[in-house]
């Protein structure tokens, strides 16, 4: 069969929403994407680990620091799971890690921002799980079935993170001065950051054309970002705290609320690696790789020792 | 160990001390353990930690409140609002967590020995700490597979990571006796006899690892009575100081 007909029979399959599995013949660059997106998936796990561990040591109650070491622990698991499903196409952990290490590998540009107070934990888990669960409950849906399924897995844990998330928040919001004002603090802080997780307009990002014809994405990015505004626009109400934008205001002939204008100029900026946590986040997660080969290479060693004396006595 | 009240509540606060400090030095790895899968295991470990801790102090604020007719005392109030004279952990939980080795020495040194201890306790008269002693048994059977399979691993694994654990035995070598030194609220007798088949099982591990146990060590002490090593302050006052700032808040 020729590659005109391949890409034709493959195209087929995605549109009669048959899942793509890890053996399938699939078009070079659709195996690509696919590596590059849930590997910066993985990676963003295993780095935005590192904002929320920044409080663990500081929770202000023991139920708080289990809570929120049970949370880091998930983004852990979930790291797991997708670095397994990015495998199935071709490529190592290990090098998936040496990539990130390198900077060829990004990851999600949110962590690149410094956690200040309590109250940032409730803020990202509100905020930031709120903005990573709309795509990944798009995700479950994705063409490709090991991702599709990770997703579903991963998307069961993230609604329980950012029900916590909000639950802490709520908990400020009721408090004294001092930590509604924390509370406020934080979701300013945040606010935008969430926003542009969703990543660049619509007409400027380049992968999305493609990423849609080949369901691994089913809404764009405008979209999603707009969902994630209507919902957050009604749930603050709930906090009695205001969201940092004088522009948001229903739209009763969209059926949306309207917002106001990201700044670019800092998201590319976070994105190219000038964000307050870039350098540090990056050097906190190769310093964990180099200090422990060590660790490694002696399990490694124990585990050939061990398989010796088995075949001796076999 | 004794079951009056006057040693209850100190006793139940030294099992809780030792469970929370420990926790929280573990926690440290929580996102900076040399691979995904044990950074996920050192932190399972952690939050068992913290749940016998939070039973622990729950119990202990009970007789607390009882003894004094109020509602005062909280697992958090027992956990945040204590001083460094106040816990009497032992100082090997509190000591720094050192490399991957050192931690899952030290966890498997402090896991042997609580293991011992909670299957004594099972037995207990106060009813509620024997419950927590059979639930966290099962939890502390794990801990000190996990860690003795690390030791092993480590001792006998490369040239370097043997030179490592040798170095790390010597190190926490002079905080285990410790353990074994009755305070008041401990009874002597049971703490010889566990001390004895925690000598047993240590040595057939350490043997196993190709390390060696020390002998004739000098032993530091002094946890029991809430004289601790320098690094206790500093944990608590990262630990506690949330609750220290904002008091009487609701988190």
């Amino acid at each position: 069969m020729s590659v005109h007909h391949l890409e034709e029979k493959f195209q087929q399959t995605v549109d009669a929403e048959i899942k793509i599995e890890a053996k399938d013949w699939m078009p070079e660059a659709y195996r690509k994407t696919n590596l590059r997106q849930i590997s910066q998936h993985a990676h963003s796990e295993v780095v935005g680990m590192l904002p929320e561990g920044n409080w663990i040591t500081r929770a202000p109650s023991l139920k708080r620091k289990a809570i929120l070491i049970a949370k880091v622990q998930d983004e852990a698991g979930h790291g797991l799971y997708l670095y397994s499903a990015a495998e199935t196409l071709g490529m190592s952990r290990d090098q998936m890690i040496a990539d990130l290490h390198s900077g060829k590998a990004k990851y999600s540009s949110i962590f690149n921002y410094p956690t200040l107070t309590w109250a940032d934990m409730g803020a990202i888990g509100w905020l930031v799980d709120g903005a990573a669960i709309l795509n990944q409950v798009m995700l479950c849906r994705t063409s490709y079935g090991p991702y599709a399924r990770a997703m579903v897995r991963i998307c069961k844990e993230e609604s329980f993170h950012q029900r916590q998330g909000f639950e802490a928040l709520l908990v400020l919001s009721k408090g004294t001065p001092e930590q509604r004002a924390m509370c406020q603090d934080a979701i300013n802080r945040w606010w935008w950051p969430s926003l542009m997780m969703f990543g660049p307009k619509d007409a400027e990002s380049t992968n999305s054309d493609q990423s849609m014809k080949w369901k691994i994405k089913r809404k764009t990015n405008d979209e999603l970002r707009q969902n994630f505004v209507d919902m957050i626009a009604q749930q603050i109400k709930l906090l009695g705290m205001t969201l940092p934008d004088p522009d948001l205001k229903w739209n009763e002939a969209r059926g949306h609320y309207d917002f106001g204008e990201i700044n670019w100029d800092e998201f590319w900026n976070v994105v190219k690696g000038n964000g307050p946590c870039n350098k540090q986040r990056l050097q906190a997660r190769i310093n964990a790789h180099e200090e422990g080969a060590w660790v490694r290479e002696a399990a490694v060693a124990y585990a050939q020792k061990q398989a010796n004396k088995k075949k001796q006595v076999a | 160990m004794k079951n009056q009240s006057n040693s209850t509540v100190p006793f139940i606060l030294y099992l809780a001390d030792n469970n929370l400090i420990l926790a929280q030095r573990n926690s440290e790895w929580c996102g900076h353990g040399p691979v995904l899968e044990q950074d996920i295991a050192i932190t399972n470990i952690t939050l068992d930690l913290i749940g016998q801790a939070r039973m622990l102090y729950q119990l202990a604020a009970d007789h607390i409140n009882r003894q004094n007719g109020n509602q005062d005392a909280t697992e958090d109030t027992l956990a945040y609002l204590r001083n460094e004279r106040e816990f009497s952990n032992v100082l090997m939980v509190e000591l720094p967590k050192g490399h991957w080795g050192f931690t899952v020495l030290r966890q498997y040194l402090f896991s042997e020995f609580q293991y011992l201890l909670y299957r004594h306790l099972s037995a207990h008269a106060d009813e509620p700490l024997s419950a927590i002693a059979i639930k966290s048994l099962k939890e502390v059977t794990y801990h000190v597979q996990w860690s003795r399979e690390w030791v092993l691993r480590l001792g006998d694994g490369t040239s370097e990571s043997h030179q490592k654990m040798a170095d790390a035995v010597q190190d926490i070598w002079m905080y285990t006796g410790e353990l074994f030194q009755a305070a008041p609220f401990e009874d002597a007798a049971v703490l010889q006899s566990i001390h004895t088949e925690w000598k047993q099982r240590i040595s057939e591990t350490l043997e196993e690892a190709t390390l060696i146990v020390p002998e004739k060590v000098f032993m530091q002490q002094g946890g029991k009575q809430g004289i601790h090593t320098e690094h206790l302050g500093y944990m608590l006052a990262e630990m506690q100081y949330l609750q220290r700032m904002h008091p009487n808040a609701t988190w």
